[in-house]
């Protein structure tokens, strides 16, 4: 196949994907009227327009927006973080991943949303009950993808590494940390999408701002089209997270080939 | 008298197998050998005789029960810069290119400078991966990644090599082709070698000695000094008319035959 028949057959799909978008956004603004379904179970896509062109006026919904997706990033930069460390630590002691697994396993089950209302009793309608169960919900497969990324490391490339009279530091950060990459924006990947949904959750169980919030008002004002917005947005956050963690990959993985690298 | 290089006395190394109570294995025993500055001595054996064992207490990474290592008259406790090893899998860090592989050794011991810059990629030229120095290991043969590696083990200028199987994952072709740049790069710098191989050609093809070892716990038995011309040209000595004769004391050594016929 020559390169010329590659590039309009990339440009065929493209105008496919453009025509299956308008399709479905006619279907939103229309179909509801024509199967007979009331605005407040789907309001059509225009009303959910013109509700947040409204909402971004009087109901201060970029601070709404702004606030959940601020908790989303604190929640998840916090929980890679104590993911990675705990990953690490577990992953070269042996007896610490011994003493501890079974709290780690107990608190791996738990339902981690549940821990909100808890949460809120002990913060109060602050941003960091919020932070907080999004940091639970990222923990874990940050934490167990780099645990299993240090185990499965090959015990001769760090002896090769302490032949060359390598430090335990540099052992570290010559073959532990980078060897963890891979499994850990795996692990990322997963954990940017829950941040989301601890964050929501948070704001759903208490509080008057965010996303979560305005689900929650919108529901007991009888607006859909107002939970609609709120879920739109919350999706958008969640994209652009997303998004932006697979260029960090790219970028950071550069070395690995395309096949091997899930680019999702 | 010419300097010893790598030197064992009485060496034993018993392992405890810790999770099974008191099972203890006693991998060598007693073993001593000595090997001159710029000799390259072989070692041979049945599998499982402690023939690696030699090699991880050589480089200083597993500490001897009893008995004493020296490398160039120090003795050894612990890993030392001028010791360097190499083993059947290449080791290359898949996030590394190809130079920056054999500029590891250098890194660790805070040696990286625009010179040894230029002589990692001097060495990788002289390795036949001049072009690929950018490259990163998955773009590369197997072939090309063990002469990464023996670059990168080279590239710390060791006074010592310690070889463990080093060709034994490469086609018989291939690994001819890197037995004669071996031989060449260890005659060319006059550096001393330990070669563990199970490959009796190799051994005869590469050393000045080869040692053979028991079966567990593993000692030496022989010392056969291979007494042909052109140690740094291995292909051509794999052709020499005495060859077979020195497979023959060594098969005989190894009961290579009797386990055939039993």
């Amino acid at each position: 196949m020559d390169s010329l028949s590659i590039e309009s057959s990339t440009q065929r799909m493209l105008a496919g994907s453009v025509l299956l978008f308008c399709a479905f956004l006619a279907l939103w603004e229309w179909g509801p009227t024509l199967f007979g379904i009331p605005a407040f179970i789907i309001p059509p896509a225009s009303k959910v327009w013109s509700e947040f062109i409204y909402m971004s006026g009087n109901e201060n919904l970029l601070f709404h927006t702004a606030i959940t997706a601020g908790q989303v990033v604190a929640g998840l930069v916090l929980g890679v973080l104590l993911g990675m460390v705990v990953g690490f630590i577990l992953g070269m002691s042996p007896t610490a991943e011994f003493l501890l697994s079974p709290y780690i396993l107990a608190l791996q089950i738990a339902p981690k949303v549940a821990f909100a209302p808890l949460f809120i009793i002990w913060f109060g309608y602050t941003v960091y009950p919020k932070i907080l169960v999004a940091v639970l919900i990222v923990f874990f497969p940050v934490m167990i993808n780099v645990l299993g990324a240090v185990r499965s490391i090959d015990p001769d490339i760090t002896r090769l590494a302490r032949a060359f009279t390598a430090s335990r530091l540099q052992v570290f950060w010559k073959i532990e940390f980078p060897a963890s990459l891979p499994p850990f924006f795996a692990g990322l990947r997963i954990a940017a999408t829950l941040a989301v949904i601890g964050v929501v959750v948070g704001e759903l169980v208490g509080g008057n701002t965010g996303l979560g919030y305005l689900l929650s008002f919108g529901e007991g004002a009888g607006n859909t089209a107002m939970v609609f917005v709120a879920i739109i947005l919350l999706t958008l956050i969640g994209i652009v997270l997303y998004g932006l963690i697979v260029l960090a990959e790219r970028r950071v993985l550069h070395y690995m080939p395309a096949r091997v690298r899930a680019d999702g | 008298m010419t300097r010893q290089a790598l030197e064992f006395r009485n060496v034993t190394k018993i392992f405890r197998a810790s999770h099974r109570g008191s099972t203890e294995v006693t991998a060598i025993s007693d073993v001593s050998f000595q090997v001159a500055e710029g000799e390259v001595v072989s070692i041979i054996g049945p599998s499982g005789c402690g023939k690696s064992t030699c090699l991880n207490l050589g480089s200083g990474l597993d500490p001897a029960t009893t008995g004493e290592i020296y490398v160039d008259g120090e003795r050894v406790t612990r890993p030392i810069s001028h010791v360097a090893f190499m083993l059947q899998k290449d080791l290359l860090l898949p996030w590394r290119t190809i130079r920056e592989n054999v500029e590891l050794g250098l890194e660790i011991q805070k040696l990286v400078t625009a010179e040894s810059k230029a002589r990692a990629i001097e060495l990788l030229e002289k390795c036949h991966l001049g072009g690929f120095v950018n490259s990163y290991p998955h773009e590369l043969s197997g072939g090309m990644r063990q002469r990464a590696a023996l670059a990168r083990t080279l590239a710390v200028d060791p006074s010592v090599l310690l070889m463990d199987e080093p060709f034994s994952a490469l086609d018989a072709q291939t690994k001819m082709v890197l037995q004669q740049d071996l031989g060449k790069t260890l005659a060319e710098t006059g550096k001393t070698a330990l070669f563990i191989t199970h490959d009796l050609v190799e051994a005869i093809a590469l050393s000045d000695r080869v040692l053979v070892m028991s079966q567990r716990p593993g000692t030496i038995i022989e010392e056969i000094v291979v007494e042909i011309p052109d140690r740094d040209n291995p292909m051509q000595r794999r052709q020499h008319e005495r060859v077979g004769g020195y497979v023959a004391a060594l098969m005989d050594l190894l009961h290579i035959g009797e386990a055939a016929e039993a």
